[in-house]
């Protein structure tokens, strides 16, 4: 017995989709070749541009996608940061080692933490994780051989390990950057079209329905928590590398590492992979255009994105997105019914 | 006596995070919203203590006459005008837009008053003690702190079970919507909650400013102080947050006696572990 033939087909990727895809493609190809065209200063922000990016997209699959709302990835970003200055200068691990090793120690510090804040729920859920990123940061600066709270300068030694030159240190700190972004990008947009995406996405629309389907929400929360500490963790490695040093209040930095991100991400757009890189660029040429007026950028920042979620929660990207039907990263699934008369009604 | 005396300072200390936590526990009740602007809110109140001090030249337990009606205030406009709006099942835009405007009162206030520390000057209030005992003085301005605070939290507690308004808060916070059914107006309701926790933040923060330097950055901390007495005491319960106060005093008295580098460290330590032994807290009242 042959099965009856399919009327209808699965499409993930719509007309308009493809063509914006194009647009991101240009995008990608000019990063790629940034330092053939750009100078230091420009190598300098394609890094920050791109830790951004990074970090928006771990803090939106949290928030945006499992309902953890952390206002404490400050805390991995610092223990990432810590940890790489810990390997490379106490123990001597070559920097480019430490770094990875800086991303793994994160998401493994973030098991027992998830333990305590997990018992948390909802927005006691957000001070809670920030009550454990002030444990961290207060911890740490009592670390003497780390600096203390008046930290650290990363060694000549250290630095000269990964490059000799400038020129070349730069251009792979430039690298790193780059692939940690894109990766980071790439790795939520597999993850969200595969089965355990499907999950995610589930938890997002409805906790109890999710549950009542099969997904076991405690554990994907948890996966995604561990994920999002190890890409914050190797972001915070890559930031001090950068800086060439190290405090506690630079390193666990709310304003910097969680604040800016969450403005990011609702600015742009919440739930969605598109989100974020609409929230990245809008928060870089807002700080172009407001670089002379101080704390004026944050205020703005901070109006734009409290205006964003009373009027319209989906963000810059939903505006613009929705009414077109586009999307650069298609996670949906669409029905395509090839025969019309099948269509139910 | 020296260990007596520290569980003394820190027992009174508590009674300042008390008020920090009250308001913040009432808005939580009422309404299931945790204002993330709340620590700011505090700092706001002092710089308004501030000003008209120097405006006007009142002492500054005397501005509070001023400044708790004008946080009673902003606190119904900020509900009706902006919070409002933000609530429903999800939790993500309460917590998102208070968040934002947690950013931006401190940044108004950076642009505003600098970054320089400020504090009230209350003459010789802040150095006047009692004498209890030999070994044992007790400031006059922390006992002061620790009085407003229990009276504070009785006046709540009365408020909250013997008034009409408390029955609305109570109502609203079981079941919004059938409450509505009843004839409360929610919308009326939240603002009423919103202005008096925010009368409460202006008491707290015209105290801070006497009791110790401010400046515009030091918000967030007293938002996690006012977080951890509330967790510590239970959810819903006002007298169980002026314990939670008391043991967040304390353990910061114990800590700062050890090395003064422990003492805020201390006191979220004992946050983590009332949280990992009672994660509903030592009085809970309240399902979450």
């Amino acid at each position: 017995m042959t099965p009856a033939p399919l009327s209808w087909r699965i499409e993930r990727s719509t007309a308009a989709s493809r063509t914006a895809l194009a647009g991101v493609g240009l995008a990608v190809v000019a990063f790629l070749t940034l330092p053939l065209w750009g100078d230091s200063g420009d190598m300098r922000l394609g890094v920050e541009i791109c830790y951004y990016l990074a970090l928006a997209q771990a803090w939106n699959l949290l928030a945006g996608y499992t309902g953890l709302v952390s206002v404490g990835q400050q805390a991995y970003v610092g223990l990432g940061g810590y940890a790489f200055f810990a390997l490379s200068v106490l123990w001597g691990v070559p920097p480019l080692t430490a770094l990875m090793l800086a991303g793994a120690i994160a998401a493994l510090l973030a098991l027992p933490t998830a333990f305590v804040v997990f018992r948390l729920r909802g927005a006691y859920f957000a001070i809670g994780t920030w009550v454990v990123a002030e444990v961290f940061r207060l911890s740490l600066a009592r670390v003497t051989p780390l600096g203390g709270g008046t930290g650290m300068s990363l060694p000549v030694a250290v630095v000269r390990e990964v490059a000799e030159g400038r020129a070349l240190r730069d251009v792979i700190i430039y690298y790193l950057g780059l692939g940690l972004g894109i990766g980071t990008i790439l790795m939520a947009f597999s993850w969200l079209r595969s089965r355990h995406g499907l999950a995610l996405t589930a938890i997002r629309d409805s906790e109890t329905a999710a549950a009542s389907v099969g997904v076991d929400n405690r554990r994907t929360k948890l996966a995604v928590y561990l994920i999002a500490a190890g890409i914050s963790g190797l972001v915070g490695a890559l930031i001090f590398l950068e800086k060439l040093r190290i405090s506690p209040d630079a390193a666990f930095s709310v304003g910097d590492w969680t604040a800016s991100v969450i403005f990011i991400v609702v600015i742009g757009g919440i739930g969605s992979i598109e989100g974020p890189i609409v929230g990245t660029i809008v928060f870089f040429a807002l700080r172009a255009l407001l670089v002379d007026y101080g704390a004026w950028y944050l205020i703005t920042l901070g109006l734009l994105a409290v205006v964003i979620m009373v009027v319209a929660p989906q963000g810059l990207w939903g505006v613009i997105a929705r009414p077109l039907g586009l999307q650069l990263f298609p996670v949906q699934r669409r029905l395509h019914w090839l025969d019309a008369a099948a269509r139910p009604e | 006596m020296a260990w007596t005396n520290i569980v003394l300072q820190g027992t009174l200390l508590g009674g300042l995070y008390a008020l920090f936590a009250a308001g913040l526990s009432l808005m939580f009740g009422v309404m299931r919203l945790v204002n993330i602007a709340h620590g700011d809110l505090i700092v706001l109140s002092a710089y308004c203590a501030l000003v008209i001090v120097q405006a006007t030249g009142l002492h500054p337990l005397l501005s509070l006459a001023l400044v708790v009606p004008l946080m009673f205030a902003l606190g119904y406009a900020l509900q009706r005008g902006l919070l409002n709006r933000t609530l429903g099942g999800d939790i993500l835009p309460s917590l998102l837009v208070t968040f934002g405007l947690s950013v931006i009162i401190q940044n108004l206030l950076l642009e505003a008053f600098s970054a320089d520390s400020r504090r009230l000057q209350a003459g010789a209030l802040e150095t006047a003690s009692l004498r209890l005992g030999d070994q044992i003085a007790v400031g006059v301005l922390p006992a002061i702190v620790f009085a407003m605070a229990i009276a504070v939290i009785a006046l709540l507690q009365l408020l909250l079970y013997r008034t009409a308004l408390g029955r609305a808060f109570r109502a609203t916070s079981d079941d919004a919507e059938t409450a509505q059914l009843y004839g409360v107006d929610i919308r009326h309701v939240f603002a009423l909650a919103t202005a008096l926790a925010l009368a409460i933040v202006s008491i707290a923060g015209v105290l801070l400013a006497i009791r110790t330097n401010f400046d515009p950055s030091i918000g967030p901390a007293r938002l996690l102080y006012a977080f951890e007495a509330v967790i510590i005491g239970g959810l819903g319960s006002p007298w169980g947050t002026l314990a939670g106060g008391i043991v967040l005093g304390v353990a910061q008295s114990l800590g700062a006696a050890v090395d003064p580098g422990l003492e805020i460290l201390a006191g979220h330590i004992a946050f983590l572990l009332v949280l990992v032994v009672r994660p509903r807290g030592l009085f809970p009242r309240l399902a979450d």
